[in-house]
């Protein structure tokens, strides 16, 4: 009685296994899905990072679109790099396009030294929040607001908060420029500009359109759009426009006359040596 | 058993301070600041220029379009500049200072205090002289009155529904105005009858007003037309679809606007505007603002021409106390701080409040304990937790289809949580940005 009952039971369950197999054979077989075999091996090459630098909303997406790509105009992976982007090709049989790395910089030098606090925001402590309800605790409505959503943003850490000088800190070296502080921005105070040698960079530190006098009145180091480094540029690399030089990080030379000619100092010029005593006549006056 | 609203609503602590302080009239300063846009809507562009004078009630920036409204000279005197300025909203824009001379009026403004009860006027002409006067909604939405006033054609209104709630705590403008000038009111609600050609109105106010409930009561009785209705204390029963459902048990679907259940609402504050543009040609430059806080000397309400810069009044009100910690324009719940005290008094400032600084600091914000308080109190049937988080995670899709944009941000939810967390200010940017996405997406 007991040994029937076992043997039953095996052998129903064995047909059932079998049948089961047959179906699921057969249902693979038709909806089977086909995927591209190289969107595994692009993948595995990526970073990994997930962070949406490249538009996609992560690397499987990427690996996808590079792989359905023609050609890789307009795709690149930033925080991979050229290295990245060569290796996807050489799989893909296509041809790398040459992008710059970029890194990002803060265009706003406004610290409580430079400009002064005038109001204090008591609520939800978000930039867009505070960007939202008023013009921000100092007199410039152009200026970093301080809440650090872009260092919120950055899943690389390579930013953090400045106590003393309220503003955010980008670290170059670990920056991948994946853009994702230039969203968090509700000023657009962020920009991915060229990375050049040593990390050397020359840009307008300042978002304010406003004209000469108030941006002067809300911000030392504001720039008031007097024009003096768009003509002392000998690469036609500063443009002027709206109250506000914008250099452009591609034809800038570094010969840094545009930092010297600065009546407010919103030129900054970052990782470079110390100036040599004859490249400053001024100074040597001041020293007489 | 008195009339309200059903769904949700909050009794924050009243502190009608100012409620038995007759209004004043607030001296006309050495200079103005006249802000051109003051409405909801198409700005106004300035007619004036530098060094043009002016007199009182002169017409110095023309609404464009329809939805804008006129901006008049509140004295008289020169133009000194026009320039940008920080505003009560605590953005910038465009304003012309005048310095004072006198105080010389239009001609055609009539400046007895006789009570000029009849009009002969069409409703044309009525809606004309508003539009004209730069009138707008006087309860803080600022929208400007003609358009409410302009018949729709297909859509039919029954009865006028003025509103005389000011459930927000601490201002006693509307309050006073109802005491001191009933029946100004009752001419100026006869009028807007008129316009509007309704048989019927109806008064709302909070019952804990009940000498203007009197006083009103007792001027409306000589019109079988107009009734006046206490209801019970609650907020924010001054927000017009909670009013409308109050008086008369109907429901404003969501997007639509009163007119859809036959009803048009407007503020006694507007309504006194209306019969002094009518009958006193007195276009709109002059509102009762209330100055009130619990450390202020000397709080009050003031007949406050626009443009006075804030400081004019916090000096008639006994000066700034040392320890103000915050400036509100508005009442405590809906209101917004300012940010400095030179910002212009404007058609829609109700009242000014100074907190001191232990009541202005929010209190530690803790983890959402899911006790759903918010969603009780919400009038609105939302579920704030909810759109706080859809908001804060960039969710906004989501927060569109949780209708976030039927939100009126009266701070019900952020008042009652238990937990501090900033509720209303998630939302109202998850709002504006929603409102965003669907402006781009008409656009498209």
């Amino acid at each position: 009685m007991m040994g029937s009952t076992v043997i039953i039971t095996i052998i129903t369950l064995s047909l059932l296994a079998l049948a089961s197999s047959v179906i699921l054979y057969f249902v693979a077989q038709r909806f089977r899905v086909f995927e591209d075999p190289r969107i595994d091996e692009v993948q595995a090459i990526l970073p990994a990072a997930n962070c949406g630098g490249c538009g996609f909303a992560g690397c499987r997406n990427f690996a996808e679109a590079l792989v359905k790509a023609e050609t890789f105009e307009g795709l690149n992976c930033p925080v991979g790099g050229a290295t990245v982007m060569n290796e996807a090709a050489r799989i893909l049989g296509k041809v790398a396009e040459v992008v710059d790395p970029t890194v990002a910089v803060l265009l706003c030098n406004g610290s409580p030294e430079f400009r002064p606090r005038t109001s204090r925001y008591n609520g939800a402590s978000e930039c867009r929040i505070s960007h939202s309800l008023y013009l921000g605790d100092t007199d410039c409505s152009w200026g970093c607001l301080g809440d650090g959503d872009c260092v919120r943003s950055c899943s690389f850490g390579a930013m953090y908060m400045d106590p003393v000088t309220m503003l955010p800190v980008i670290i170059d070296d670990k920056c991948v420029s994946c853009g994702m502080c230039v969203k968090a921005c509700p000023r657009h105070l962020i920009e991915l500009r060229k990375r050049a040698k040593k990390d050397r960079k020359i840009y307008v530190a300042c978002q304010n359109c406003d004209k000469g006098g108030p941006a002067r009145r809300a911000c030392k180091v504001a720039c008031i759009g007097c024009g003096k480094c768009v003509k002392v540029c000998a690469f036609d690399a500063i443009t002027m426009e709206n109250n506000l030089a914008y250099i452009d990080a591609v034809k800038c030379t570094f010969c840094r006359k545009c930092v010297v000619e600065c009546p407010t100092n919103s030129i900054l010029e970052i990782n470079f040596p110390p100036r040599k005593p004859k490249a400053e006549p001024q100074a040597e006056v001041a020293k007489v | 058993m008195l009339k309200t609203f059903p769904a949700g609503g909050v009794h924050p602590p009243e502190n009608k301070i100012t409620a038995g302080t007759p209004i004043k009239y607030l001296p006309v300063p050495e200079n103005v600041i006249i802000p051109v846009t003051q409405h909801i809507g198409a700005p106004a562009s300035p007619t004036v220029s530098k060094g043009d004078s002016v007199r009182a009630g002169q017409i110095i920036a023309a609404g464009k379009g329809f939805v804008s409204a006129n901006v008049h000279s509140s004295v008289s005197g020169k133009v000194n500049k026009i320039d940008h300025i920080i505003d009560s909203t605590g953005f910038k824009q465009t304003a012309v200072f005048i310095d004072v001379e006198g105080d010389e009026w239009v001609e055609s403004i009539d400046r007895s205090s006789s009570i000029l009860k009849e009009t002969d006027l069409s409703p044309e002409d009525i809606i004309k002289k508003c539009l004209d006067s730069g009138i707008v909604g006087l309860g803080g939405a600022t929208f400007p009155s003609h358009i409410k006033l302009t018949p729709v054609s297909g859509k039919h209104c029954e009865v006028l529904i003025i509103n005389g709630v000011e459930c927000e705590p601490f201002l006693t403008s509307d309050h006073r105005l109802m005491l001191e000038k009933g029946e100004e009111i009752i001419a100026g609600i006869r009028i807007m009858m008129k316009a509007l050609q309704v048989k019927k109105a109806m008064i709302g106010i909070e019952n804990n007003k009940p000498d203007a409930i009197a006083n009103l009561t007792k001027l409306a009785s000589a019109y079988c037309e107009i009734s006046v209705h206490p209801l019970k204390v609650k907020y924010p029963q001054g927000a017009e679809k909670q009013l409308i459902r109050a008086l008369i048990k109907r429901e404003v679907p969501s997007g639509r606007l009163p007119l859809d259940v036959g009803a048009v609402v407007h503020n006694v504050g507007t309504v006194f505007a209306v019969y002094e543009a009518v009958q006193k040609n007195k276009p709109l430059f002059e509102r009762v603002v209330t100055i009130t806080g619990k450390y202020l000397s000397n709080p009050g309400n003031y007949f406050v021409r626009t443009g006075t810069p804030l400081r004019h009044l916090i000096a008639a009100a006994g000066g700034q106390p040392e320890n103000t910690g915050k400036i509100v324009n508005g009442g405590p719940m809906m209101g917004k701080a300012i940010v400095n005290t030179d910002v212009p008094v404007v058609k829609g400032m109700s009242g000014v409040i100074l907190f001191d600084e232990k009541e202005s600091v929010r209190k530690t914000i803790e983890p959402c304990i899911r006790c759903a308080k918010c969603v009780s109190v919400c009038p609105l049937g939302l579920e704030p937790y909810l759109l706080m988080t859809l908001s804060e995670r960039n969710l906004f899709e989501k927060a569109e289809r949780e209708r976030i944009t039927d939100c009126m941000e009266c701070g019900c939810c952020s008042f009652t949580c238990p937990a501090n967390r900033p509720l209303l200010d998630y939302i109202r940017l998850g709002k504006s940005t929603v409102m965003k996405m669907i402006r781009e997406r008409n656009i498209k």
